[in-house]
């Protein structure tokens, strides 16, 4: 179930990284601000999920986290395309991210207890291994903007960690 | 005449006091130690301290950390939470060698040394 997620999360980065193949047609910054913008209030909803789901401890203080983080990133994000003039431009790699979110929380949903966080746990492992890598091989080397690219070379750190804390967690509620 | 002279006997006594605990002062606690928090990183990885010292963190980031101990061997463990842009202090109150870690992103790890009061 998870592992199916990552693939299409993967095959939805690839797809993004084979079409901008060309050096002429690597995402424009306003499409990098609205991917990187979009990940991260989709990793809040996800949390949100959680927190109305989950009554494990650990679990719910991943997902407080996961909240406070992303939240604080995309707040400066937004203060960066105000200050650059930058109107962050909706594109087909950030649909799709949205509509697999969706549908995975809508699967998600059905669950409880044990499985639930189960779920879960695996999902931001396997989100965030996904997003950590289009950042690192695709919207960072791609960024123009030398601002956008340290805030997203801050935010793959940030998001580096939350990897690795989800990594915990899976082992945790496996 | 009496009366000046017990005020200054007074002030006298007082200043004599301010400088013994100034004096005092710095063979009972050192400095504390500061950490510097940027980018995911502790800066120094490593410090060297005292039972009775003080670790001061100072979070540059936007995001928050801590830093924490897990309980080992006998040795309880400790939690400091570092919201962003704030410092923290923590007195360490044990000997030893300890790793900590963020819980929030725990691949961002250092290690205090403590020693036995000198």
């Amino acid at each position: 179930m998870t592992n199916r997620f990552l693939g299409k999360l993967a095959a939805t980065l690839l797809i993004a990284a084979t079409g901008y193949a060309n050096a002429a047609d690597k995402p424009t910054d306003p499409q990098i601000a609205h991917i990187a913008y979009t990940a991260g209030v989709l990793d809040v909803k996800a949390a949100e999920q959680a927190l109305a789901i989950s009554k494990t401890d650990a679990i719910r203080a991943f997902a407080a986290n996961m909240i406070a983080d992303h939240n604080a990133v995309n707040e400066q994000a937004l203060a960066l395309v105000k200050k650059l003039g930058v109107t962050p431009e909706d594109n087909d790699t950030s649909k799709s991210l949205a509509a697999q979110a969706e549908s995975k929380r809508a699967e998600l949903a059905k669950l409880s207890g044990a499985d639930f966080d189960r779920a879960y746990a695996n999902n931001e492992l396997a989100y965030h291994k996904a997003v950590n890598g289009a950042l690192a091989t695709l919207l960072i080397p791609s960024a123009s903007n030398a601002e956008l690219k340290s805030l997203l070379e801050t935010g793959l750190k940030i998001f580096q960690g939350h990897e690795k804390h989800a990594e915990t967690m899976a082992g945790a509620v496996k | 005449m009496m009366i000046g002279s017990s005020l200054r006997g007074v002030l006298g006594a007082g200043v004599l006091l301010a400088s013994l605990v100034t004096n005092l002062l710095p063979a009972l606690a050192h400095e504390p130690a500061q950490v510097q928090i940027t980018n995911l990183v502790y800066l120094p990885a490593e410090v060297t301290l005292h039972v009775g010292d003080v670790i001061v963190w100072t979070n540059n980031d936007i995001v928050a950390h801590t830093a924490t101990v897990k309980a080992a061997g006998g040795a309880a463990g400790w939690d400091v939470t570092i919201p962003p842009g704030q410092t923290v202090q923590h007195q360490l109150t044990q000997a030893g060698t300890v790793e900590y870690f963020c819980r929030f992103h725990p691949n961002m790890k250092a290690r205090i040394n403590v020693l036995s009061k000198p």
